[in-house]
């Protein structure tokens, strides 16, 4: 039976709407109890152990906790579907805000990162499949092994050594310079974007050399990967029997890779891609340690390590939908790349 | 003389020593249609890839001459190549499920040929792509220039196939298996266009194939492979006077509709056709 367009958009639309919807219920449902049942009390975490059991009594009452798990789930979920994720017990800001303010952080070094990844990546992998076993294969190998296995504490560390405490290329640690934290009013929250915004170009200047470093180290890792997966995937398609079909034709070589076997993979390689970035918007824990980078893996830690769990279950909340709106996005792209589906 | 081959050898690196798939294969062609037979691994599709220096990374050829109108292909520039191939020379593979591009329309395909030869606007690269696709006989040649591969049965895309090789005016079309992966009606209807479009513009053909018989009536010569070589050749009328067991034998395991015999004879082996 065949349906009008529209009405197939639109069966398709809700399908995917209500598909979201349940994951996400899934999601609270899991991440919800799973805080509730650890062996940690929130209630001491705030007041300590030894406070008096007249106050601990109070406090868990304020906070609903001395009712049954599943009403505090239906409260949590109806303040869920109004926007508000509690407060956070660390921070005692609510979570909504909290995370406005860290995650910003990450995804301006995410998405820098998987810039430079994928302008690397891609040309490495293909260039690597193109002339398989040469010697460029091979040192492209060896590199983005060499990134794929280094430990990032390593590679972070060892990063800050040489270029920040040697050669001094890099400034330190931080978003932005001392000097200038604060300078421009937040919009976005992206700090480059906020100073470009403000007109202020030293504080651009100062917030992009910050983000050189924690990225270049996210970028080569990341990159490693797309590289690896540019290669294997263009090593198959070389081997299509269009790609001799193009030969026959007499096209030149770059458009042969280009327009027939890149064009094939493309579908393929914006599923990679789309998992990498969601994998640096999920906040790269130990990057933004070791380069006191504020942002949502950070605030995950912390809040984890202090059974803050409001703020934990917002936190993963958030970077659940990252993953999901990545994954709703590739599968968009096939439908656009890919004539068959 | 438009393809002259001479002592072809290609080889492959194997575990020890090298793998020959190829050797010492000497034929030529002319504006005629040569038809090239012989079982999977005979060799055949590998000649006909060295004439366009399109083999695999890790083949290797060697041979006394090599010459696609005068130019030595071994010894030619990548640049000489794209000149010969695509222009001068078309190439069709077996099955156009695998040999067309497809995530790209079978009109865009045919243009990128035809632009790739003559230097004109899309516009007209598409027009001209139209028109090749009714030259070689789509009713609807509009609505298939807009169609991806996948939504192209496999007799119209082999026609495709065709106008795409076509599109810059070849003088020589080499046919690998181009209608093994089709229905039987279809074959005839495939070859029968080849046929017609060859003949009406002057080119040659080199037709290769496993089906003997087909090519011998087809075909002005047959070229009969074995083990990487060529075993014998011959003009296809004189098919049945063929000299070498091995294509008699392949004559003789045909079924006859006029003169049906209870059982096949199979084929038995030489080892000194190998020699």
């Amino acid at each position: 039976m065949t349906r009008h367009p529209t009405v197939q958009m639109l069966i398709r639309l809700g399908t995917t709407v209500s598909s979201l919807a349940i994951t996400m219920f899934g999601l609270v449902l899991v991440t919800f109890f799973i805080g509730r049942v650890i062996p940690i009390d929130p209630v001491l975490t705030i007041l300590g152990d030894h406070a008096r059991p007249e106050l601990v009594e109070r406090l868990r009452m304020e906070l609903g906790l001395d009712k049954p798990l599943p009403v505090q789930f239906w409260i949590y979920l109806k303040n869920l579907l109004q926007g508000d994720l509690g407060r956070s017990v660390m921070t005692t800001n609510r979570v909504v805000d909290d995370i406005r303010l860290y995650f910003p952080a990450t995804v301006e070094l995410g998405t820098v990162a998987m810039i430079f990844a994928t302008v690397a990546g891609i040309p490495l992998g293909v260039l690597s499949a193109v002339r398989r076993n040469s010697a460029l294969d091979q040192a492209v190998r060896v590199f983005s092994l060499v990134g794929h296995s280094i430990p990032i504490p390593v590679l972070g560390l060892g990063s800050l050594l040489v270029f920040y405490a040697w050669l001094g290329w890099a400034p330190g640690t931080g978003r932005v310079g001392v000097g200038y934290v604060g300078l421009t009013p937040s919009v976005t929250g992206f700090l480059t974007v906020d100073a470009l915004i403000a007109g202020d170009t030293e504080v651009f200047w100062d917030a992009a050399a910050h983000l050189m470093l924690p990225a270049g180290v996210l970028a080569y890792f990341s990159m490693a990967y797309i590289s690896r997966m540019t290669r294997a995937f263009m090593i198959d398609a070389l081997a299509g029997e269009y790609v001799i079909t193009a030969r026959a034709k007499g096209l030149s070589p770059a458009r042969v890779i280009w327009r027939h076997a890149f064009g094939n993979i493309a579908v393929r390689l914006v599923t990679v891609l789309a998992l990498t970035y969601a994998g640096l918007l999920e906040g790269a824990v130990v990057t933004e340690m070791i380069f006191s980078w504020p942002g949502i893996g950070q605030y995950l830690t912390v809040s984890l390590l202090n059974a803050d769990m409001n703020a934990v279950i917002g936190a993963t909340l958030l970077v659940g939908f990252v993953y999901m709106l990545l994954n709703l996005f590739a599968d968009a792209a096939y439908r656009i790349l890919d004539p068959r589906v | 003389m438009l393809v002259e081959i001479s002592g072809l050898t290609v080889s492959f690196p194997a575990r020890q020593g090298r793998h020959v798939a190829v050797r010492d294969v000497s034929m030529t062609l002319g504006t005629e249609k040569l038809g090239i037979v012989g079982e999977s691994g005979s060799g055949k599709s590998l000649t006909a890839r060295a004439l366009l220096r399109l083999l695999p990374p890790a083949a290797e050829a060697t041979a006394k001459a090599l010459r696609f109108d005068g130019i030595d292909v071994l010894a030619a520039s990548e640049k000489q190549m794209g000149q010969i191939r695509g222009r001068r020379a078309g190439l069709i593979l077996q099955d156009p499920k695998f040999s067309l591009n497809p995530i790209m329309t079978a009109g865009d395909q045919i243009a990128e040929a035809w632009r790739n030869r003559r230097k004109g606007s899309r516009r007209e690269a598409r027009e001209a792509a139209i028109d090749l696709l009714a030259q070689v006989q789509i009713r609807d040649p509009r609505r298939v220039a807009d169609a991806y591969p996948h939504e192209l049965s496999g007799g119209m895309g082999q026609r495709v196939m065709i106008a795409m090789m076509l599109a810059p005016d070849p003088e020589l079309l080499i046919a690998d298996e181009p209608t093994s992966a089709l229905d039987a009606s279809v074959q005839a209807e495939i070859l029968k266009l080849m046929e017609d479009l060859v003949s009406r513009r002057n080119m040659g053909l080199m037709l290769i194939s496993h089906d003997l018989p087909l090519v011998g009536h087809f075909c002005d010569r047959v070229a009969v492979m074995y083990a990487g070589r060529v075993v014998e050749e011959l003009a296809a009328s004189e098919l049945a006077k063929a000299q070498h067991p091995y294509t008699r034998a392949l004559l003789d395991c045909m079924p006859s509709l006029t003169h049906p015999r209870p059982r096949l004879p199979v084929m038995v082996r030489d080892p000194a056709w190998l020699a």
